[in-house]
């Protein structure tokens, strides 16, 4: 028999405002407008953005307000925001060599066309903290060089393909598939594996990616570009007939340059790693674009050795935080009645075996 | 995105959009005629794609939201706004110029409108450009030994 049990109600609605009060915190302290977390905590909005799938960075800052700074319930809001709204439609996929960079590093190549651009970065910090921070003080300015242009930098894997020295990106315009819509089938193709890893979270890419480093399906990875900036959104607009480019977003790309001992089709040369990732994320990025290189062992003709990072079913299964955290916490809610049957199950099984051995009954005082 | 930001509708349409809501505001003329709404303001998403390794198969980065309207003025004309975000309001402003942008009353308002906030665009654009290139790496050989 099995009987309904309610309740909780009262309990759940006090819960729900202290959760509010508590959110608010000391009164006394200026409460936190969604423009300071936008401007100020633009990195965490931008994780936000980029594990939520969904570009909107007054969005993602009221969705750290209400989750009091924890990300992942951040991501959730937002991926439970982004299932009420309808698609209007498909961008052009963003030219990323027309971005309007603000950083543009490579590791492989010290003098390139356009030059070394370090832009915002953490890079060569100490990594002392600043207690200057802790004080109200000038807003701070950064020095320009005049009469600098945009200008579109070339990507540095163009340089490396005029020579046949890289694996080709064969352009197509096949549509995608996109994991939004259906269920993930595997095995899965490159552009379903990049949007699973785009969305997926930072911190299980960021660690299969240095297992890769570590040898754990070793791809010998340069950083051949990392770039941050922004790119045109280009949108069909099928009432009109034309595109319109609707808006500049943030990107960071990474392009990574592994070795490759060739196979019976193809001569040696360098192959490809790729990550893309809606806002400022490099470690992100690089962490991407290093396990996209080790799940493209089957194409490139590579053995398979069973490392984490090769496994195309481990690493799409497990790489969505919102996933993995709501099976995960699942596991504290009411399982009174599954736990009641284990109970009593163990309880029989206890008895026989005590009638077994013809030991005397244990104390079941503990109920 | 080659079109002339000001001189193409699928320009004006771009430009209005990626004006911030509060400055397209601020630029809006007084004397607005009426308007009716064909489709009234509303808030959806549009898949943003990349492609892989940068030239290659597109994919499905992620979404951004838009908000789009459509309508039409006393005369007929109709305006068409998509933005990026979900400001009602600014979409219903990029639709209204767009409707007047069709009209007689274009050249005043791509003077008092399209041109300042092409300008300002650019500026923009210049004024990162400029702190990227003061970021710009100046790489120098030391020299070492003394038998140099």
């Amino acid at each position: 028999m099995y009987v309904a049990v309610k309740g909780g109600e009262r309990a759940i609605e006090n819960a729900h405002a202290w959760l509010a009060e508590e959110r608010r915190g000391d009164p006394s302290v200026p409460e936190l407008a969604l423009d300071q977390i936008r401007e100020q905590l633009k990195l965490a909005v931008n994780r936000v953005m980029a594990e939520g799938s969904l570009y909107d960075p007054d969005l993602a800052a009221l969705a750290i307000k209400q989750s009091r700074g924890d990300l992942i319930e951040s991501i959730f809001l937002m991926r439970a925001y982004r299932t009420t709204l309808p698609r209007f439609g498909v961008s052009r996929p963003v030219d990323t060599a027309a971005m309007a960079c603000i950083r543009r590093i490579s590791a492989t190549f010290k003098d390139l066309p356009g030059g070394q651009i370090l832009g915002p970065t953490f890079d060569y910090t100490h990594r002392l903290l600043d207690f200057a921070l802790a004080a109200e003080g000038e807003a701070p300015r950064a020095p320009i060089t005049e009469g600098a242009e945009p200008a579109a930098v070339p990507h540095v894997t163009e340089f490396l393909n005029r020579d046949g020295l890289i694996q080709e990106e064969p352009h197509s315009d096949e549509t995608p598939g996109d994991l939004t819509r259906n269920p993930l089938e595997l095995p899965a193709n490159r552009p379903l594996r990049l949007q699973a890893l785009a969305r997926g979270d930072e911190g299980f890419v960021l660690s299969l990616a240095y297992s890769t480093q570590r040898g754990y399906g070793r791809t010998h990875a340069f950083v051949g570009e990392l770039r941050i900036g922004l790119v045109a959104v280009e949108y069909d607009v099928p009432e009109l007939g034309f595109a319109i480019h609707l808006a500049d977003i943030e990107l960071t790309e990474c392009e990574t340059v592994n070795q490759f001992k060739g196979s019976r089709s193809e001569p040696p040369q360098f192959t490809r790693g790729y990550g893309l990732v809606l806002g400022q994320s490099e470690r992100k990025s690089i962490s991407m674009s290093l396990v996209d290189r080790a799940l493209r062992w089957r194409e490139l003709g590579e053995d398979y050795i069973g490392a984490p990072a090769q496994d195309e079913e481990f690493v799409l299964s497990h790489c969505d935080n919102i996933q993995a955290t709501g099976f995960l916490e699942h596991i504290k809610l009411p399982h009174y009645v599954d736990f009641q049957a284990e109970l009593e199950l163990v309880r029989r099984l206890r008895a026989e075996a005590l009638e077994l051995t013809g030991a005397p009954a244990m104390k079941e005082a503990a109920e | 995105m080659s079109a002339s930001p000001t001189e193409t509708r699928a320009g004006w349409l771009g430009l209005l959009a990626r004006a911030t809501p509060a400055r397209l505001a601020e630029l809006m003329p007084g004397d607005l005629p009426d308007h009716r709404f064909l489709r009234a303001p509303e808030v959806g998403a549009i898949m943003v794609q990349g492609r892989t390794g940068g030239t290659g198969a597109p994919f499905n980065l992620g979404e951004m939201t838009v908000t789009r309207c459509a309508l039409s003025l006393p005369c007929g004309t109709v305006g068409h706004g998509h933005v990026a975000g979900r400001d009602k309001a600014h979409a219903t402003r990029v639709a209204l110029l767009d409707a007047l942008l069709q009209t007689d009353r274009a050249s005043a308002l791509r003077q008092t409108i399209l041109e300042p906030l092409a300008a300002e665009e650019a500026a923009r654009a210049k004024a990162r450009a400029e702190k990227a290139a003061a970021t710009k790496v100046d790489f120098f050989t030391m020299v070492r030994g003394e038998d140099a």
